[in-house]
């Protein structure tokens, strides 16, 4: 099969034609190279990390050293890796596509935001070559302000900048959603995915703001001494950590809501089926931006916070909990009569549903207050939120980029290879963090360079899960670049999917549709319906 | 865990005899909440493995009887069913609201010190936990417990972020510099326990460690007479007082220009500009650290502040002498009558 004549790949060459692009898909491709390397950045310093614990002792390097690489890999991956990567690749590449639009609402803020992002993401590379931060990535006052020797101001300006990276594509998002939908997509004919990155925009633009109010209070108190967060200074430390937990835990949204967008996409595509409860779906991802501003204050259950604050956050946290199961059930429930066919990215959802599902029950244990007191910082809150960053996001983000890769690069890939990465992944993903939920519960305080000796055979099964997921992980970055360069054409829907991102060419023409569509029904509608197709 | 070992101090006290390849998988039990918090963890943890299986084995059902057949095989359009969205909305909401009250209640037990409990004042500093008994007895990253006794531990930092975690008594709380934070506990079993800090607090973080050694009464008393004598923190605290200059202004009769303290400690005193506060650990120490933040009714705004002046160690022992002064409060917080004619001599 021949790629369409001319298309976004082959529409211009050379580094101008990619670096001055207004094309929402070649600026998706610019995230999706520049998220892979602060990816392969984050896991190598989580992959010293894991061999540091290999023995009880802190015998590979200082303390110093491991301090600065959790701190680094928590800042690389959370910042530069998982806030950026379903939105800014996956959703700016198909947000237009699916609401039948030729771009975002604003090209050349969607190319300034990935400069933004650079941008900071040079700051805080430039903070860990001079000798790296060592405060953890929760920046906690007042040793972020008053005794880290580190790095933190360069590592603060960094997320400060990349903050704006994210901002601005969410509005992007929202402008786009609201503004342009082709005639007849309405509300409710958009596609799930859709959805979620709304709520997902809602938080980046209402979020963000704080986080970066936050970094420039510490920034203040560590150069000017102005006295906020430091009690010998007159500040109060607790302040901080209800201002960055304003912000990142409804981060943790950003990250998982588009997974959960993609996870709707994938079951219905590898069903043959259209989604089981649309309204709920759609409504629970409002709910989850909405309630999930609100649950802050169960990071403070045992940091002195008020017992009263304490109840009013403790049961929004059970609530918030409430449309993530609404979701886990409707997507089972649409499986049920499909006809199912177990592709790598079927695979990828279905860890999704899996480990998000322990994921998010164990995030239950922590918002129970009086289990709190006893997991806040072990390693089971460690387990519980790499269960929803990793098993969740990571594994929603993989699917997706299995799912659309067709139709981003215009050619297929190695699906045995896929299947294999798909059962490293889950694999190694487990035996990785299922032992640090026992080791937690047992007591082993998180970002512990030495620990007592009767928890190595949980941290070496931990290392040892963690090779396996280095493989796993590692196995795509060859099949996806040798598909890229040698991989069969692919047709314009090669899973038989049903949704305006499968009508156009793989790869799609730069202004996406050459007739603006007319939409009449919802996406994934299998059946023969009464209706008809996309005029 | 072997017996106490009373008097020993050092690392001679941690557990560190086990083979590394044993495979705990659950932690010792050994204060009166520790059963608690196990039953509510284990009730989620049957929660968590029932639906976790369900949707497990309902994917793996789905997925086998419903696997595609031909190439062009599509499924059966099924839009929704309000009555199942209840059902699966519903359920787990009570679900969740059952263990949200069932976890405020254990909190609400943890966190209520029971009346009599034995007060351990403790400081944390990177990298050490500093601890002072009632009855004069320090020590360094232990801590000597009675068992079947209320335990209630005063926490203060001298600089970051710490905090005290005993997970075999499954307590934990942040150490917070600027303010007191306290938690008690009811040991249960004689025996050596870890103590971490369980809050990020730098280079040596996973170094702030040590040993909970519970005993039995008997051997607890035995450990407190075995130590060398110190003033008790209130004795340390009266000292302090005197050479601090205190005692000038707090003189205790009608002419203190500072409220006399007998007996204050515990009851409200009115503020000026209005408003009332309960005098305790948490309003002495804001008002030797920050003396004009909440004035007491009728005197001036004279005293100096002694942040920087006084260890967090020397706050908790001039907090411990206040306590202890008995006397006709609430009365000897009243001002000593007339306007504040006299102007304020320079303080020392």
């Amino acid at each position: 099969m021949d790629a369409p004549a001319l298309n976004y790949l082959n529409n211009g060459h050379g580094a101008a034609s990619w670096l001055l692009t207004r094309d929402h898909k070649r600026i998706a491709l610019l995230y999706l190279v520049s998220i892979t390397v602060f990816f392969v950045i984050g896991g190598a310093f989580a992959t010293l990390v894991r061999l540091e614990l290999l023995t009880p002792a802190g015998d590979l390097m200082s303390s110093d050293t491991y301090n600065k690489m959790f701190t680094m890999h928590g800042v690389v991956m959370v910042f530069f890796f998982l806030i950026p990567s379903i939105p800014a690749v996956l959703g700016n590449f198909l947000i237009p596509i699916m609401i039948g639009a030729k771009d975002l609402a604003f090209p050349r803020i969607n190319l300034l935001s990935w400069y933004i992002y650079i941008l900071g993401g040079a700051f805080t590379l430039v903070a860990a070559l001079s000798g790296g931060v060592d405060t953890g990535w929760t920046f906690y006052t007042p040793y972020s302000t008053a005794a880290a020797n580190s790095h933190v101001m360069t590592a603060a300006i960094g997320i400060f900048i990349t903050g704006f990276s994210s901002i601005l594509t969410g509005l992007n998002f929202i402008v786009t959603i609201h503004r342009m939908r082709a005639p007849g997509m309405t509300w409710f004919r958009l596609p799930l995915f859709v959805w979620a990155h709304y709520a997902t925009s809602l938080i980046m633009i209402l979020g963000t703001p704080v986080i970066a109010i936050t970094v420039l209070l510490v920034a203040a108190e560590r150069a000017l001494h102005l006295g906020i967060f430091d009690p010998a200074l007159g500040g109060d430390p607790v302040l901080f950590q209800h201002l960055f937990w304003f912000y990142s835990h409804p981060a943790v949204y950003i990250m998982i809501l588009p997974a959960m967008g993609v996870i709707s996409e994938i079951v219905q595509a590898f069903s043959r089926k259209n989604i089981f409860g649309y309204s709920f779906i759609a409504f629970s991802s409002i709910a989850i931006a909405v309630i999930g501003f609100f649950v802050w204050g169960h990071h403070l259950f045992v940091a002195g916070q008020s017992t009263y604050a304490g109840l009013l956050f403790s049961i929004l946290s059970f609530m918030v909990a409430i449309p993530s199961a609404i979701k886990v059930f409707n997507w089972t429930a649409t499986i049920y009569k499909g006809s199912v066919q177990l592709d790598s990215p079927m695979l990828y959802a279905f860890g999704f549903l899996g480990l998000f599902t322990i994921g998010g029950l164990t995030g239950l244990f922590l918002g129970a207050m009086g289990l709190d007191i006893h997991v806040h910082d072990t390693y089971f809150v460690v387990a519980h939120f790499h269960y929803i960053m990793v098993g969740g996001a990571i594994m929603g983000y993989l699917g997706g980029l299995h799912y659309w890769w067709p139709k981003i690069s215009g050619r297929l890939y190695s699906e045995p290879w896929a299947k294999f990465s798909a059962l490293m992944v889950f694999v190694g993903f487990n035996l990785t963090f299922f032992p640090q939920f026992i080791a937690g519960y047992l007591g082993m305080p998180r970002r512990y360079h030495a620990y007592p000796p009767e928890f190595q055979v949980l941290n070496v099964l931990s290392s040892a899960g963690a090779s396996i997921l280095a493989v796993g992980y590692i196995i795509p970055i060859v099949y996806f670049g040798y598909s890229l360069l040698a991989g069969e054409r692919s047709a314009n829907d090669p899973w038989g999917a049903r949704g305006l991102e499968w009508e156009i060419p793989s790869p799609p023409p730069t202004e996406n549709f050459t007739v603006s569509p007319i939409v009449t029904h919802g996406t994934h509608q299998y059946e023969p319906s009464k209706e008809v197709g996309i005029a | 865990m072997g017996p106490p070992r009373a008097t020993e101090p050092g690392p001679g006290a941690e557990p560190r005899l086990e083979m590394s390849t044993n495979l705990p998988l659950f932690p010792q039990q050994a204060s009166s909440q520790a059963g608690q918090v196990d039953a509510i963890y284990f009730f989620m943890v049957a929660v968590t493995a029932f639906f976790g299986l369900l949707i497990a084995t309902l994917i793996v059902i789905f997925s086998v009887k419903y696997r595609r057949r031909s190439d062009d095989e599509v499924g059966v359009a099924i839009h929704g069913s309000l009555a199942l969205e209840l059902l699966w909305t519903i359920i787990p909401f009570f679900i969740a609201m059952g263990m949200f009250a069932w976890g405020a209640k254990v909190f609400f037990d943890l966190y209520r010190v029971p009346a009599g409990a034995m007060e351990i004042f403790v400081v944390g500093k990177q990298w050490m936990w500093k601890v002072q008994h009632a009855s004069g007895q320090r020590e360094i990253n232990e801590l000597h417990v009675p068992i079947g006794r209320p335990v209630k531990l005063i926490m203060g930092s001298e600089d970051v972020l710490h905090s005290y975690y005993i997970p075999a008594f499954r307590v934990k709380a942040d150490v917070i510099p600027g303010r007191y934070n306290t938690m008690w506990f009811k040991a249960t079993r004689p025996g050596t326990y870890h103590l971490f800090c369980a809050e990020y607090c730098g280079t040596k973080h996973s170094g702030m460690i040590g040993s909970v050694i519970a005993m039995e009464p008997a051997d607890y008393q035995a450990w407190l007479d075995g130590g060398k004598s110190e003033d008790t923190p209130a004795a340390a605290g009266e000292r302090l007082f005197t050479s601090l200059a205190c005692i000038t202004c707090h003189s205790g009769d009608a002419s203190g220009r500072g409220p006399a303290l007998a007996g204050i400690y515990g009851h409200e005193v009115e503020l000026q500009g209005g408003g009332k506060v309960v005098v305790d650990d948490a309003y002495l120490r804001e008002s030797i650290v920050n003396p004009q933040a909440k004035l007491v009714n009728g005197f001036p705004p004279l005293m100096p502040t002694f942040q920087g002046m006084v260890s967090e160690e020397q706050l908790l022992q001039l907090i411990a002498y206040v306590k202890s002064l008995k006397g006709p409060a609430p009365g000897g917080a009243q001002p000593p009558g007339g306007p504040q004619s006299a102007p304020a001599p320079e303080k020392k």
